[in-house]
């Protein structure tokens, strides 16, 4: 192939594929799998002292929910986490790649990770792949500058705001904020708001469901209250437990085989090579 | 009942001053959302139901639950015909019955789902209005409680509703009868800090 040049790659997604697949579809009826997006209400808010994130548990395919008790609040730093909503492969391959970007950058400054940085290098990121990563999420945390929160979309806008929501369980979570949301909230008081938004998701969306998750994160201390609302607990199991004594079934025939070898080893012959 | 007193065309905020809660009847209210022709149309066959029913002269009215149950079926005929009348449609009131007092509070939509419950929301209302009103409507409110709930709601769908405008009626159906109060706004709050310079941690940014 004369005259070919090699062209170095610009990085993005390469859609040379494009117009093949989309003759396979017609031509040969090929069908095109579809994506899995997760059901999700996730929120976030700036209290007086930092800021508290929140998620529900709920990872759902299509119609089933797929993991009961999943963790939608990721680490990105000891000082900022991340929530994530969307596509969950694409929410956890996203910030755990940006996690390792501010590891890598604190080696390199000596300093703690700011929030920015992190909005930063999330956002050129999904900007770069023009929306296909599907990650919507909602990023907080206190650094040098104060609290910080922000949502990421996945075509790569953010805003800072106060108070975010984001997931199909953002609006009923929303309408909770919108009505109850007040400046220099305490930390009580945060908690206590962003539990009833997720709640109010949990409770009103089909996507979100099970438990509550929230994380504070104030000036030099995180903590991660894993589970910290259970209000969907397993109702109806038997408190006796369950016991099957002999002769509950009845038995209609009993055959049993031995499970010793059939097989004669000859003794000596070859031994294995080392 | 509460609505906002916009209608809009496409896009455009065309009327801003449109009624869209209308009394029914001694003892209905109705309001409603979607196609705003197709709301007159029913008033419209409402009105000749409610005429041909004084012209019995038996001393009876339709109370809300039979006029509930006359625009399901008209609703559910249109959409078989695929000609519906595309609305939501909330329908209130209160008449005394063998038991006393009976309050009564329904929906029907454009295809004919229809149902009664405690608290009705249409549209955006679905997403932003029923999830407070689950959690904070409880059985006998005051008329004052009632509207200060009915409030909260209407504040959140301003906000995140891009069709609302900040311009709303309230009415009220009792024993008494029925009362559209005149239209009035409510008072919104965009002082939050974190609004003011968004970009203050990061100078330059976007």
């Amino acid at each position: 192939m004369a005259g070919y040049m090699e062209l170095p790659t610009k990085g993005g997604f390469d859609f040379g594929l494009c117009r093949r697949n989309e003759s396979l579809a017609e031509k040969k009826g090929l069908k095109i799998p579809g994506f899995l997006k997760t059901g999700t209400t996730i929120v976030g808010l700036v209290f007086k002292d930092g800021v508290v994130l929140g998620a529900d548990t709920r990872a759902t395919e299509g119609p089933i929910v797929a993991d009961k008790n999943c963790e939608k609040i990721h680490f990105m730093a000891p000082n900022i986490y991340c929530c994530g909503a969307g596509t969950a492969a694409d929410t956890e391959a996203v910030t755990d790649m940006v996690s390792s970007q501010l590891q890598l950058h604190r080696y390199a400054t000596g300093r703690e990770s700011r929030v920015v940085t992190a909005l930063s290098l999330l956002k050129s990121h999904l900007f770069k792949y023009q929306g296909h990563v599907s990650a919507a999420l909602v990023l907080g945390g206190v650094d040098y500058t104060g609290p910080h929160l922000h949502t990421v979309y996945p075509h790569g806008s953010t805003d800072t705001l106060p108070f975010a929501t984001m997931g199909s369980g953002s609006l009923a979570a929303m309408s909770v904020f919108e009505s109850k949301y007040k400046e220099g909230l305490t930390r009580e008081e945060g908690i206590d708001l962003v539990a009833q938004a997720i709640s109010a998701g949990v409770f009103n969306d089909l996507g979100s469901g099970s438990n509550v998750d929230v994380c504070v994160i104030t000036k030099g201390k995180t903590e991660y209250l894993r589970n910290h609302l259970l209000p969907n607990p397993r109702t109806y199991v038997s408190s006796k437990g369950y016991s099957f004594t002999k002769g509950q079934t009845e038995v209609l025939y009993t055959k049993i085989t031995q499970l010793k070898p059939k097989v004669d080893v000859a003794e000596g012959g070859d031994a294995m090579e080392e | 009942m509460a609505s906002d007193t916009g209608a809009s065309y496409g896009s455009t905020l065309r009327y801003k001053s449109v009624e869209r809660i209308k009394a029914v009847g001694k003892h209905s209210l109705i309001g409603a959302s979607g196609e705003f022709s197709d709301f007159q149309e029913i008033l419209r066959y409402l009105d000749e139901l409610t005429l041909s029913d004084h012209m019995w002269d038996d001393g009876n009215s339709l109370g809300p639950k039979e006029i509930h149950s006359y625009l399901t079926r008209v609703m559910y005929n249109r959409r078989n015909k695929f000609d519906p009348l595309w609305n939501s449609l909330v329908l209130g009131g209160v008449k005394k019955g063998p038991k006393g007092e009976e309050k009564y509070l329904g929906m029907v939509n454009m295809i004919g789902t229809h149902f009664e419950e405690n608290h009705i929301a249409t549209g955006f209302g679905n997403h932003l209005a029923i999830p407070i009103l689950r959690a904070e409507w409880h059985e006998d409110m005051t008329f004052e409680e009632a509207v200060k709930l009915v409030e909260k709601c209407l504040l959140v769908l301003l906000y995140r509703d891009r069709s609302s405008i900040n311009k709303f009626q309230i009415a009220k159906i009792t024993t008494e009868g029925a009362t559209i109060y005149p239209p009035y706004s409510l008072k919104t709050y965009w002082g939050f800090a974190h609004f003011e310079n968004p970009a203050q941690g990061a100078v330059g940014s976007w």
